[in-house]
């Protein structure tokens, strides 16, 4: 029997263990991802600083990717953590798995310090396949996307051979599905064109349907997870509103694609299709923030993990607002002539990234260590619980304090640079260096100070919840076996 | 629940689910074939890379209703009229130049990109340039080493990223080629650089419309 409030891999199976290495990886980009936000955010008050050395588009490229490999490390740390317990078997090629562990964080690695000392090379396609592919979001050399390919590959033969070997429950059923399309989808970012229209048209293949369709599957799959974990919700429950989500986010999300295609070059009934599925896109995110608070409330809160809950119900609202509401106010094509490549595009981009996935995550480092620490206990009135709650609200407050600020900036551009000015570069400046903007972007940074400070809190609470607690973890009163 | 309503199933959602899928997949399948069609280079929307032997404007379409590429009249990039291959050639050097230089983590391309610097979709048409008599040199200086030129009132500037001339001229071409795509008037109300000829001598007709003429 385990001793409650030790950290011990000897309280975890094979996936979990493997799992507790890339949450400790994804952490660790996390905050790699803030301190590069921070350098870039201070570079639109202080254009000198760092010029030259660190550059705005080193800082920013790092940013953004450090957020994409922290959140895959994170959902793949969280497959990795279901995955004996959904399918009743032991991970099938663990070893395997733990290879491509170590092989994944080595390339991360290496892709970095690339970003970081090289930045740049001679327009050849040789500077592509070392340094930097250019493209925003997936500029990781092609040498490390076929490394990425080769690694999602093996992650997916982990999972989809345990389900196989164990029992496939319908969260395992749409989880593999969805591996596969999320894997597949990877491969249209994945060659060159000097054709900018289609070198956009196939990149809004990776981005859109990974981060509006796949991405929301698989969060999904750990929602539905997560609250039978948390709550002991039942699976039947769990899993008819888990494919409620699937036919509703698919529906919506996978011809919502047109939404981006308005403006490079593709066609124009890109703007009915778009338009008109890209506004359904918030309907599912309404009925995870149905499913999530109707359970909570029916369930009265009572909760085996209290910070899991807290956030994963921070999920559902961050979802719904972030990605639902954000997204929804420039995504018509009348409205997003004048705000498509403004601040406005980043207010959405942070909220809706933090809201729908960084939240989830975090959940799952929380279930995570509770099992790690020996089913410790996790509920009200636990030691030390300020440092959670604290965390979450400084996290909170800090990204509203941003996304407002940027709000505010991508409302002035749209007036000022794109309604009035006409969109040339005199009147992108004109709107760069109005009052109203630099007041958003000082705001903005503001808020990057508060959303560090709330990491680093996070940072120590996950090192130390529960450490000093001796009391078991609570039971979920209606907790029951898969159906 | 003793009996179940059948749109509160989960066999009804799951079959829903798949469905629902399916269809919407082949819908986008049906619609990327035509769309990818249309963006090939050499189709109306998206022209064939020797377009940049040509002059590129950005008028407004009373029809369509916003601002639409033009192509007038012949004039060739850096003086030297290129085959459709040299062309392709040029534009693909400036595209991969604008990659490994990493231009889209400050600029937007097509509006996408990082909002650190300007939009680059309309770049060569851009009046900041001055006149369409020193623009591609003042591009290929600028682009060079930007270090040292002026930017605007607020400090931001461009870093010097090792930019030969080739790769220089290689990039105004993909800018100048990429200015002639069919982005259903984005960006809005531009307006580009003035490119019309010197006045004719006063006796002279005047020119036949060619299309090209500076939007009001």
């Amino acid at each position: 029997m385990s001793v409650l409030g030790i950290l011990t891999s000897a309280n975890l199976n094979g996936g979990q263990k493997l799992a507790t290495k890339y949450f400790t990886v994804a952490i660790a980009l996390f905050g790699a991802q803030v301190l590069f936000g921070l350098l870039a955010g201070i570079q639109y008050l202080n254009p000198d600083f760092l010029y030259g050395i660190l550059d705005f588009s080193v800082n920013r490229m790092l940013h953004i990717n450090a957020m994409v490999v922290w959140l895959l490390f994170g959902f793949i740390g969280s497959v990795y953590w279901l995955l004996e317990d959904e399918s009743g078997a032991p991970v099938v090629g663990l070893g395997l798995g733990n290879l491509i562990f170590w092989v994944f964080t080595l390339a991360v690695v290496v892709v970095v310090l690339v970003f970081l000392l090289v930045q740049v090379g001679p327009g050849e396609l040789k500077s592509i396949w070392l340094i930097n592919e250019g493209r925003e979001y997936i500029e990781a050399p092609r040498w490390a996307d076929i490394g990425i390919v080769v690694c999602v590959l093996a992650f997916f033969f982990n999972v989809a051979a345990t389900f196989a070997k164990g029992k496939f429950t319908g969260i395992g059923g749409v989880l593999v599905l969805d591996l596969i399309a999320l894997a597949g989808l990877y491969l249209a970012g994945m060659w060159y064109t000097p054709n900018i229209s289609m070198d956009q048209h196939w990149w809004w293949w990776v981005i859109h349907l990974w981060v509006e369709a796949t991405w929301e599957v698989l969060v999904g799959c750990l929602m539905a997870y997560g609250l039978i974990t948390t709550m002991g919700v039942r699976r039947r429950i769990v899993e008819t509103w888990l494919y409620i989500e699937v036919a509703l986010m698919f529906g919506s999300g996978i011809l919502g694609l047109g939404h981006h295609y308005f403006w490079i070059g593709t066609p124009e009934y890109w703007f009915t299709i778009g338009g008109f599925f890209s506004a359904l896109e918030p309907i599912p995110l309404v009925a995870m923030v149905v499913h999530a608070v109707f359970d909570a409330g029916h369930h009265k809160l009572k909760s085996t993990n209290h910070p899991a809950l807290a956030w994963i119900i921070a999920q559902a609202f961050g979802n719904f607002f972030g990605a639902g509401v954000w997204g929804f106010m420039h995504t018509l094509p009348q409205i997003n002539l004048y705000t498509h490549g403004t601040q406005w595009t980043a207010s959405h981009g942070h909220l809706a990234f933090f809201g729908a996935y960084a939240t989830m995550v975090i959940a799952f480092l929380y279930i995570a260590l509770q099992k790690w620490r020996g089913g410790v206990y996790m509920s009200s009135n636990l030691a030390g619980a300020w440092k959670w709650k604290w965390a979450i609200f400084l996290l909170h407050a800090g990204l509203i304090a941003m996304v407002m600020g940027m709000l505010i900036a991508g409302y002035e551009q749209s007036q000022i640079e794109r309604a009035i000015g006409g969109s040339d570069w005199v009147a992108y400046f004109a709107a760069q260096s109005h009052r109203w903007f630099m007041q958003g972007m000082f705001w903005r940074q503001i808020g990057g100070w508060v959303f560090a400070s709330g990491f680093v809190l996070l940072a120590w609470d996950l090192m130390t919840i529960g450490k000093r607690e001796t009391r078991p973890a609570v039971q979920n009163e209606t907790a029951e076996a898969a159906a | 629940m003793a009996q179940e309503i059948w749109w509160a199933s989960t066999s009804f959602w799951r079959k829903s689910a798949i469905w629902v899928t399916g269809f919407s997949f082949v819908v986008l399948i049906f619609l990327t074939f035509d769309t990818v069609k249309q963006i090939t280079a050499g189709s109306p929307r998206v022209p064939a890379y020797s377009v940049i032997n040509n002059r590129i404007d950005y008028v407004f379409d009373a029809k369509r209703n916003f601002q639409v590429p033009v192509i007038g009249p012949e004039e060739p990039l850096f003086g030297k009229k290129l085959t459709e291959e040299e062309a392709e050639a040029l534009v693909s050097h400036g595209k991969l130049t604008t990659q490994a230089k990493n231009c889209m983590d400050c600029h937007t391309l097509l509006g996408n990109g990082a909002y650190y610097a300007p939009d680059l979709t309309k770049a060569w048409l851009d009046p900041s340039w001055g006149s369409k008599e020193v623009r591609e040199q003042s591009m290929v200086e600028f682009l060079m080493d930007p270090s040292d030129k002026l930017h605007n009132s607020i400090g931001r500037r461009m870093p010097k990223l090792g930019i030969t001339e080739e790769e220089a001229k290689a990039t105004v071409a993909f800018l100048k080629w990429m200015s002639s795509i069919d982005t259903n008037g984005f960006p809005a109300n531009f307006k580009p650089i003035d490119q019309a000829d010197a006045p004719a001598p006063a006796t002279a007709e005047p020119a036949a419309e060619v299309g090209a003429a500076p939007v009001q």
